[in-house]
């Protein structure tokens, strides 16, 4: 069927015409050549995976780059695709800190099957939550995510019978990864576990973000209207985003258990929250590099600023907060924009 | 329990008075700011120097911390807040996040991370009992002086809401700058002396209170929640919306913190979700929020 | 006899003291093409969005092929057939037109949770979108993102969106509104060429298009039908034209008002 020019009134619509414009089809193409990887990704990854072997006396703080990326990530899906603004997600790495940790203690230490429970925590505690999430306005869901972090550390703290209280619990032994790879003090072995995790991770989100699954989260934060008028659940979609960013944030915290073998209050606190916000923020939301690069920025940063005062490191991260906000996060990492007048957006 | 009744409302007055700047901004502006506490925090903080190292009385603190706070309300307004009012909300989270931090660890570093002590004035540890056993109403005059000083206040911030020609442009702000400004209504002073007032009336709300309340560096922080559920819940498009809000929130955080100790603020966290869950508008606004 | 596909049943809305839709009874027969005139204000939108689903009718039904969908929710109504334009284009800003059609050709095949696979992997999918495209004369703007696309290809994209749905019943708010002289021609060849079996319900205010589309035109006016008929009974009836042609404007009917 020929069909170049104008196309006339009796243009069928369907009909299993294949050919258009007389040749290739270009759609398929097209749409496939958004989800390839780009040459610099492989670069990246290369580099990452040969950091604890490059730089083996920090690798511990690898570690914690490459937990803090992991629950960026998780916090990506939420923010970035779903656009719900939480204040709380350290709600869910705590329930699959705490998971794993109660997990290794009283039924068995091995981390991979640790790592699926505290997951599941996670993903248990999103999926009770998530219907909490979908309603109300930017404040309400705002209050609402503080709220349940807030709830679930006065529970820990108050069942500090179970989860050890302020001083932590005591006694968390992770067994071999694999049965051949202890967890030792040198941290080795830890970042090896938590870039595999983190990796694995990514891989799948990155298939996902460009599958309809994944168009269609960035679709509904683009327009829910629209959302719903091609014939897509709004409330179902949320939940799940929301349920798989729980669980991935389950999984971090699992992750930190693990590799430090302790775990205590500290991981459902505020500054948690506040803190992986930033760092996806610095990286940049919607796009997943940006949950590992503000990772790193972010650990940087902190080091850094921590070794010159170590008290009151929490002013510059606030001005650096307050700056870029003001500034605009294109134009902070555009400094020759920095004087020129206009609009930012 | 007549007496806890007591102390729960002047809590609620206080946490009232604290976060109806808040309210108002948030309404009016549309801005999540939480670093509202950090004026708060400096009004306790100004009440307790100026009394402490300076000697001065507790009633002549009081206007100071409000007119000062007034003023860092007004510059902060103009020169940082201004250019975010057009900016998602995540950007004000972050920003104002930012501000608290920067605020707390100002504070730690001038005044150390020890709470401080107030030493409030004789007139005002006096105590008024009424009636006997269990319908015992017993009033401190500190916490009577609260109730009265904010009462008075709502009534003040009432009148001036609804008798005076500001009240009349703020009221057509809130409902629509944009129309507001387009009658010739200038927005943008409105917006400046709301904002003044609000972070001033935070400050006299943290001199005030800072016995019951404690003051400490992480005060912005603690406090931060219960001032949002005074917004969340009583709404942010009146007086009466978050006064009432506050006295629920004062009143059931005082019960629970009495007659359930083990599960304490528990208990305001779980009624908060609730609350937002049955009305993600708020308890006590009228039509639907933006 | 008459095959109704949709119908409303003494449709009421209420906003307060605001009576939006005063029972509005309405039936939309198969094959129809159906037009919905009225002045400002007469409550053809808010009609609208209680056929789709986006408001809940105060009391009354909404009746597709007979079956009561007053209280289902939009996308089911979707998935039953019937699709709806928006008057203000609802579009994905940050989504192409190819990813957008695709969408919504995927979920209308039922792939839409797939994500396992690239979006457009299932080549009949991106087949169908691409021969969208074409329709719509998007081709060349396929992989611009949708907020960089002048406003008549947005109107295009809408109206693709719908009809990529494959739907049975077609309701278009006011396809042409705002679109400039050049692109009318287009939205105009498009409302034309939909199939003759989907049913069509259409808003709108120029009149060109409402009499040379239309075989039965509806007058709504303060939230209820004042009239309805063929083209010709509706141009001559005088109550129509005193409340919305204007009695000063005796013979052919007006052009419609320009939107911003």
């Amino acid at each position: 069927m020929s069909a170049p020019g104008r196309p006339k009134r009796e243009l069928p619509l369907g009909g299993t015409t294949r050919s258009v414009q007389g040749g290739q089809l270009t759609a398929p193409r097209q749409l496939a050549t958004a989800a390839r990887w780009r040459a610099w990704e492989f670069v990246a990854w290369l580099a990452i995976w040969a950091a604890p072997l490059l730089f083996a006396q920090h690798a511990a703080l690898i570690n914690e780059i490459a937990i803090l990326a992991l629950f960026a990530l998780s916090l990506d899906l939420i923010l970035g695709y779903a656009g719900i603004v939480s204040l709380g997600h350290a709600a869910y790495f705590g329930a699959g800190a705490y998971g794993a940790a109660l997990f290794a203690k009283h039924v068995m230490p091995d981390p991979l099957v640790g790592l699926a429970v505290g997951t599941a925590a996670g993903a248990l505690l999103g999926a009770v939550t998530s219907p909490m999430i979908v309603r109300g306005t930017d404040l309400t869901r705002l209050m609402v995510t503080m709220g349940v972090a807030l709830v679930l550390l006065e529970l820990a703290n108050k069942f500090d019978d179970i989860t050890g209280g302020i001083d932590g619990l005591q006694g968390v032994v992770i067994g071999p990864l694999l049965g051949r790879f202890e967890f030792d003090l040198g941290a080795r072995v830890a970042s090896f576990y938590s870039l595999a995790v983190l990796f694995v991770v990514f891989v799948l989100l990155r298939r996902i973000v460009h599958s309809p699954l994944g168009v269609s989260m960035r679709a509904l934060r683009d327009n829910r209207l629209r959302l719903q008028s091609i014939g897509l659940s709004v409330q179902a979609r949320l939940a799940v985003v929301y349920t798989v960013g729980a669980a991935l944030a389950g999984a971090a915290g699992a992750l930190l258990t693990q590799t430090t073998g302790f775990v205590s209050l500290d991981v459902l606190e505020f500054h948690r929250s506040a803190d992986v916000l930033l760092a996806l923020v610095i990286g940049g939301t919607g796009w997943l590099w940006g949950g590992p690069i503000g990772a790193i920025a972010f650990k940087v940063m902190h080091d850094l600023l921590s070794a010159i005062t170590t008290q009151y490191w929490t002013f510059w991260i606030g001005l650096f907060l307050v700056v870029l906000m003001l500034v605009g996060r294109e134009r902070l990492l555009r400094p020759w924009t920095w004087w020129r007048q206009g609009s930012v957006r | 329990m007549l007496t806890l009744l007591f102390d729960g409302v002047a809590y609620g007055m206080l946490l009232f008075v604290l976060a109806l700047g808040l309210a108002v901004t948030m309404g009016l502006m549309n801005f999540i700011n939480l670093a509202h506490g950090a004026f708060a925090m400096a009004g306790g903080y100004c009440l307790i120097v100026l009394m402490q190292r300076h000697g001065w009385p507790f009633l002549a603190c009081l206007p100071v911390a409000f007119a000062l706070n007034a003023l860092a309300g007004a510059l902060l307004e103009r020169s940082v807040y201004r250019p975010m009012y057009a900016k998602p909300h995540l950007d004000q989270v972050l920003f104002s996040i930012g501000l608290t931090f920067m605020a707390v660890a100002a504070v730690d570093y001038l005044a150390g991370s020890s709470p401080q002590t107030v030493h409030l004035p004789d007139w005002l540890r006096t105590r008024i009992e009424i009636g006997s056993g269990a319908l015992q109403l017993g009033m401190g005059a500190y916490r009577l002086f609260i109730i009265v000083v904010c009462l008075m206040l709502a009534l003040v911030l009432q009148a001036t809401l609804n008798r005076t020609r500001f009240g009349s442009r703020l009221r057509a702000a809130v409902d629509d700058p944009r129309v507001a400004a387009g009658l010739g209504i200038p927005v943008n002073r409105v917006f400046l002396i709301t904002f003044s007032v609000g972070s001033g009336l935070a400050g006299l709300g943290g001199a005030l209170g800072a016995d019951i309340l404690g003051m400490d560096p992480t005060f912005p922080l603690k406090f931060m929640v219960y001032f949002l559920i005074v917004c969340a819940v009583g709404g942010t498009s009146s007086i009466t919306g978050p006064l009432l809000a506050a006295l629920v929130l004062g009143i059931a955080d005082v019960m629970g913190k009495y007659y359930v100790p083990k599960l304490g603020g528990f208990i305001v966290y779980v009624l908060m979700i609730a609350i937002l869950l049955w009305r993600p508008q708020g308890l006590f606004t009228r039509e639907a929020r933006r | 006899m008459t095959d109704v596909v949709l119908q409303t049943d003494a449709l009421v809305k209420r906003f307060g003291g605001i009576v939006a839709t005063d029972r509005v009874s309405l039936r939309v027969e198969r094959g129809a093409r159906h037009a919905l005139i009225g002045p400002n204000g007469a409550g053809k939108t808010t009609l609208i969005h209680q056929i789709a689903g986006m408001l809940a009718p105060t009391s009354g039904r909404v009746l597709l092929g007979g079956r009561d969908i007053t209280t289902l929710a939009p996308e089911r109504r979707v998935a039953l057939g019937l699709v709806r334009t928006f008057q203000i284009n609802q579009l994905f800003g940050s989504l192409t037109p190819l990813q957008s059609l695709a969408l919504a050709v995927g979920s209308r095949v039922g792939a839409a949770w797939r994500w396992w696979q690239p979006l457009g992997r299932d080549s009949g999918v991106a087949a169908e979108s691409e021969l969208l495209l074409q329709q719509f004369r998007l081709l060349d703007l396929a992989e611009r993102p949708t907020r960089e696309l002048p406003y008549g290809k947005r109107r295009l994209l809408e109206i693709g969106l719908a009809v990529a749905m494959k739907p049975s019943v077609l309701l278009l708010d006011e396809p042409a509104a705002g679109v400039p002289g050049a692109e009318r021609q287009d939205i105009l060849d498009t409302v034309a060429a939909l199939p003759a079996d989907v049913s069509v319900l259409l808003i709108e205010h120029d009149m060109d298009l409402v009499f040379n589309f239309a075989r039965h035109i509806t007058v709504m006016v303060n939230g209820s039908v004042l009239t309805e008929g063929t083209p010709a009974a509706i141009a001559a009836d005088p109550r129509v034209r005193a409340v919305y042609l204007g009695d000063d404007h005796p013979g052919a009917p007006m052009a419609g008002v320009a939107r911003g």
